[in-house]
């Protein structure tokens, strides 16, 4: 069973966020990890792009695939996890934690309140997965 | 859709926690729980098994046999000694592949093909249409048949432990029938993996029967034990050791001149379906090759992505991967043959990007003897 932790914001595409302030932390779920497989490259973009909701911000590859990743929220990068550069594997080992992946000033910051709690996620993954 | 095939472990690999995919029709293992990368470095370390009762076997009976199998396939069957096996290619008139395969020699009138699996159905109409008057029985037993592959340093050790036959005494590319756990079984030197290994034929009903045996022999679970290795990692395995996967480096728009298979490719053997095609190409020289390449900057190749050199498209990636044990990303490439020199630098399309590469030699990963 996935590891979906009460007190993040998640999306269809097995994103989370986690809010602070207007700054929203980015990564993908525990579920995403596992249906990907061993994560070996995290393509991350720079500090300052803009994003708006669901548009892709990189890419997560793992030895068979690529998967694109997409912002949940709209807002301006403010900073990288320049770590996964050299531990990509933090994305299977610790993906709520170690491999979060970006953080987002929102343009909007009760955007987050619109995705899906624990519980609402949860059972988007049974019913759909 | 129709029913995707099973080989007779598809409950077994479900049991392990395999990650079941459509691979070419058939209900197969991705990975296992261990994941792919765990799989592959078990395989150069220890050991790996594999499922690949998927493949196809045909058996060649007669005292045609040799000539027949001779005058469809690349490598010269009148080279095979009783007990040998070798690699070769089932070509086309015009030099193109319709599979790759391995020629088992039993004796002057026995030989056993085996094919892939998606191109099983492909091949045998291929073969039983090819047939002329020659005194051949064509038998395709490939239901009824398992193949497990057992690959890595202790595959021999593991393997012995459960048969009589003195399996040092195999040479590579040689094979003998035998008993494994006491079941009647063919004992091949062969693997697809760049290590040494085994691979064991037995009737399909014993599948599980020597799956968990080999499982329990190699110590499946315990710290540098066997593990069950799945389709990624037997990618990943095979692009190390730079061997050629059909539909990627072969294929019915590919010649074996091309893709580095000359050394199968015996011109001067006599008359098969494809010489004069190849002797024509090997005369007027080829136009592409396969080379080896080395993404050097930040990025990972993928199959059929564009090959550029001086901002000109000039050819593509067969198969590009992450190589797991070497921790490089590497891959095969058509490029024309003017540019098929190592150090030769190339760029890569990865999604928009042109990403260095450098051509290197192959194969890229190669066992100590």
């Amino acid at each position: 069973m996935a590891n979906i932790p009460e007190n993040l914001h998640y999306s269809k595409d097995h994103e989370w966020v986690k809010v602070d302030g207007d700054v929203a932390t980015i990564g993908i779920t525990d579920f995403a990890q596992h249906s990907l497989g061993d994560v070996v490259f995290v393509e991350l973009p720079s500090v300052g792009d803009k994003f708006a909701p669901h548009e892709a911000f990189g890419s997560v590859e793992s030895v068979k695939a690529v998967s694109e990743v997409f912002t949940p929220i709209a807002g301006e990068v403010v900073e990288v996890n320049e770590g996964l550069n050299d531990a990509p594997e933090a994305v299977n080992n610790d993906p709520y934690g170690a491999a979060w992946m970006l953080r987002v000033r929102m343009d909007n910051p009760g955007e987050a309140d619109a995705m899906l709690n624990a519980a609402e996620y949860e059972e988007y993954l049974s019913e759909n997965e | 859709m129709a029913e995707l095939k099973k080989t007779p472990l598809n409950q077994a690999h479900r049991d392990l926690g395999g990650k079941m995919v459509d691979f070419g029709g058939w209900d197969m293992p991705v990975q296992y729980s261990a994941g792919v990368i765990a799989e592959h470095m078990a395989t150069r370390e220890h050991s790996g098994l594999f499922d690949v009762s998927h493949m196809g076997e045909f058996w060649v009976e007669g005292d045609g046999a040799i000539e027949f199998v001779n005058r469809l396939t690349t490598n010269d069957v009148a080279k095979l000694i009783d007990g040998q096996a070798h690699y070769s290619a089932l070509t086309r008139g015009d030099g193109t592949v319709v599979d790759d395969l391995l020629v088992y020699r039993f004796d002057a009138d026995k030989l056993l093909l085996v094919v892939n699996a998606s191109t099983t159905e492909k091949d045998w109409d291929w073969i039983t249409s090819h047939l002329k008057d020659e005194n051949v029985t064509l038998t395709n037993v490939s239901a009824d048949y398992c193949q497990i592959a057992v690959q890595g340093k202790d595959a021999l050790s593991i393997v012995q432990q459960l048969t009589e036959t003195n399996l040092a005494e195999i040479k590579y590319y040689h094979f003998t029938t035998g008993r494994v756990d006491d079941v009647e079984a063919i004992i091949s030197r062969t693997g697809y993996t760049g290590e040494d290994g085994f691979e064991v034929y037995a009737d399909a009903k014993y599948a599980e029967q020597l799956w968990n045996k080999l499982l329990e022999t190699g110590n499946y679970g315990a710290d540098g034990g066997i593990l069950p290795c799945g389709l990624a990692a037997r990618n990943t395995l095979r692009l190390e050791a730079a061997m050629s996967l059909y539909g990627h480096e072969i294929s019915d728009e590919i010649t074996p001149l091309e893709a580095n298979l000359g050394w199968i490719t015996k011109l001067k053997k006599g008359e098969f379906i494809g010489r004069e095609a190849l002797q024509s190409q090997k005369e007027a020289g080829l136009k592409r090759k396969l080379v080896g390449f080395e993404v050097t900057d930040k990025g990972i190749a993928r199959d059929d992505f564009d090959v550029y050199i001086n901002d000109e498209k000039v050819g593509y990636v067969t198969s590009g991967s992450p190589a797991p044990f070497l921790k490089k990303n590497i891959g095969l490439a058509f490029v024309p043959v003017e540019f098929a020199n190592v150090g030769q630098e190339i760029k890569i399309d990865v999604r928009g990007r042109l990403l260095a590469a450098e051509i290197v030699p192959t194969p890229f990963y190669k066992r100590e003897k």
